[in-house]
């Protein structure tokens, strides 16, 4: 039983707590979604959550779409590392198709993906600054996001909706150009972080913001759902790198990072050493590119002609080619029926795709499981009985992303 | 120690008996189906028994098939042992007309919000469920907007009928 702080007169019919609006525009919830907070003095008695502000019906529009136009829904759920839900898209497709990827394609992959986990992390853990109140870092570390995002550029055009790769592999081999963006990239990134790392790292002031606040325990994360860093933070290493490798992850040697407390802090070190993680993994995997010789070393897709768009050239001189053009742009093609569920590791989390299809040209029933859609819900018993700047905390530690949330 | 499908059907078969259930697999995933009265029972299996420890619940979603008579929506679980790394999909069957599935909110936390989800989109009613009320969608909707009679298109249009996606 918490303390009343707020004593009243005798027969007074007033309320001992405040209810305070969290949220929907707080600069605090860094996204949409409100908390009707009931304080008592500044700790917190109880929240409600509302979400589904910017709630936009992706799983049904999905029903009436070709899988290739999905790709752009996904962009829009978690916008921080839009390339990790295309390729975990591209990948469930592909696993309801029975499409076999080459390893070039894979390694690819690996580098895009592991290049958005890093961009994610980034945001989380120096917005997790700015709440504790150091700006500095964030400013610094946006200029190595804005890195990843020329890579990007170059790989596919777009930088944050990036709608990214094709059923089957990439719209075109990485440009010469996108690989020495890479190598710049790799090459000043880990001076910056570590910099960053050291400002925050043994920061009396971010430690006694971030230890001890908003923790849970390895059984109730795992009640509640929790997948990712969160999950991890609390000392349980799930990861679905490791436990169903997808896109040949299984060729990479990496460690995954836990925590033991799952507060806060320990959130923000594992996403930290994970940062370092996928950089280690990016080097392996242009390694392993660079390593392809002859015809290999520019296979950049499957050899899926029903789904894969053919070259422009081929489409307007070879017959074949111009049919499949055309089937695929007018969404023709027929998926074939089947139930499919595949999961990669996203930013956030187990980003899964539930895919039903009837045997029509648009998948029947679409679900995505959205991680911080699910741990969303233990907010409330994270930060019953704390402070109201621990709850401000607690929710930029959770990596909370509304697009995704509220799919 | 690896946990396959066989094993955990023959321990579901010596539990529930030969009859209650339908197996398939695909894509090498375990797909069961049971009657909507038993998922709490056959969940609760799942969780506690020594050698499955289902404990983990990824997904939990609804389809709506409007052709299936007596048995509309479906309630889809996915089911994970981390130990093991073992995934299974359970399902069960209810009536449009009398859409209620017992809630599995005193089994997993998560189920909360997933269930809430799901009786947003489809209003499938979970008994016992502490707080069921719509989560993404407006509290003043009065319909379930995920199935299938509900178009995705305006009805006037003719140049966009189902027909144009492979099923007429």
């Amino acid at each position: 039983m918490i303390e009343q702080h707020i004593k009243l007169p005798a027969g007074s019919i007033e309320k001992t707590t405040t209810t305070l609006n969290l949220g929907p525009t707080h600069p605090a919830t860094h996204g949409v979604m409100q908390n009707i907070l009931e304080l008592d003095g500044e700790r917190i008695v109880s929240a409600d959550q509302t979400i589904g502000y910017i709630h936009r019906a992706f799983e049904k529009i999905a029903e009436r779409r070709p899988l290739a136009q999905i790709t752009t829904l996904t962009d829009r759920l978690n916008y921080c590392s839009s390339p990790l839900n295309n390729m975990g898209w591209h990948m469930t497709c592909e696993k309801l198709l029975g499409v076999q990827t080459p390893k070039r394609v894979d390694y690819l992959r690996v580098i895009v993906m592991e290049l958005a986990r890093v961009a994610d992390h980034l945001i989380c853990n120096s917005i997790m600054g700015v709440d504790a109140g150091a700006y500095t870092g964030f400013l610094y570390v946006m200029q190595f996001r804005e890195l990843i995002y020329e890579i990007y550029e170059e790989i596919c055009g777009a930088r944050l909706t990036t709608n990214m790769g094709r059923i089957g592999g990439f719209e075109r081999d990485f440009s010469p150009l996108a690989f020495e963006k890479l190598e710049k990239f790799l090459a000043e990134y880990p001076k910056a972080l570590k910099e960053f790392e050291e400002m925050f790292q043994r920061n009396r002031i971010f430690m006694d913001r971030t230890m001890g606040v908003g923790g849970i325990s390895a059984a109730r994360a795992m009640n509640y759902g929790f997948t990712g860093p969160n999950l991890r933070a609390a000392g349980v290493d799930y990861d679905v790198r490791v436990q169903n490798p997808y896109s040949s992850y299984q060729d990479f040697d990496f460690t995954i990072p836990v925590g033991t407390t799952g507060d806060c802090y320990d959130r923000w070190l594992v996403r930290e050493q994970e940062m370092w993680q996928s950089l280690s993994i990016i080097r392996q995997a242009y390694q392993k590119v660079q390593s392809f010789k002859g015809a290999e070393a520019s296979v950049f897709h499957a050899d899926t002609p029903a789904y894969y768009l053919p070259a422009k050239e081929d489409v307007y001189t070879k017959m074949e080619a111009l049919i499949y053009h055309f089937k695929i742009i007018m969404g023709e093609v027929e998926i074939p029926a089947g139930e499919v569920y595949h999961s990669i590791e996203a930013g956030n989390g187990e980003l899964g795709f539930y895919l039903i299809s009837d045997g029509g040209r648009a998948p029947y029933r679409l679900h995505f499981r959205r991680p911080c859609f699910i741990y969303y819900q233990a907010y409330e018993e994270l930060i019953k009985g704390s402070m109201l700047s621990d709850a401000i905390m607690t929710m930029s530690s959770l990596n909370l992303i509304a697009g995704e949330m509220d799919a | 120690m690896a946990l396959s499908n066989e094993y955990i059907i023959q321990r579901l078969k010596e539990k529930f008996g030969e009859e209650l259930f339908t197996f398939q697999e695909s894509y090498g995933m375990l797909e069961l189906v049971a009657p909507k009265e038993m998922n709490l029972k056959v969940l609760n299996f799942l969780y506690d028994d020594a050698q499955l420890q289902f404990r983990f619940l990824t997904d939990l979603t609804g389809v709506h098939y409007p052709n299936r008579t007596g048995e509309e929506l479906a309630v889809v679980y996915h089911l994970h042992n981390l130990q093991s790394n073992c995934r299974i999909r359970f399902k069960v069957h209810t009536s449009v007309d009398q859409p209620e599935v017992y809630t599995a909110t005193g089994l997993f936390s998560a189920a909360n919000w997933m269930e809430r989800e799901t009786y947003d989109f489809f209003g499938i009613q979970f008994v016992g469920h502490p707080n069921l009320k719509r989560i993404l969608n407006v509290d003043e909707m009065d319909y379930f907007p995920l199935r299938k009679e509900f178009p995705l298109e305006d009805q006037t249009r003719i140049d966009k009928d189902d027909e144009m996606f492979g099923r007429g």
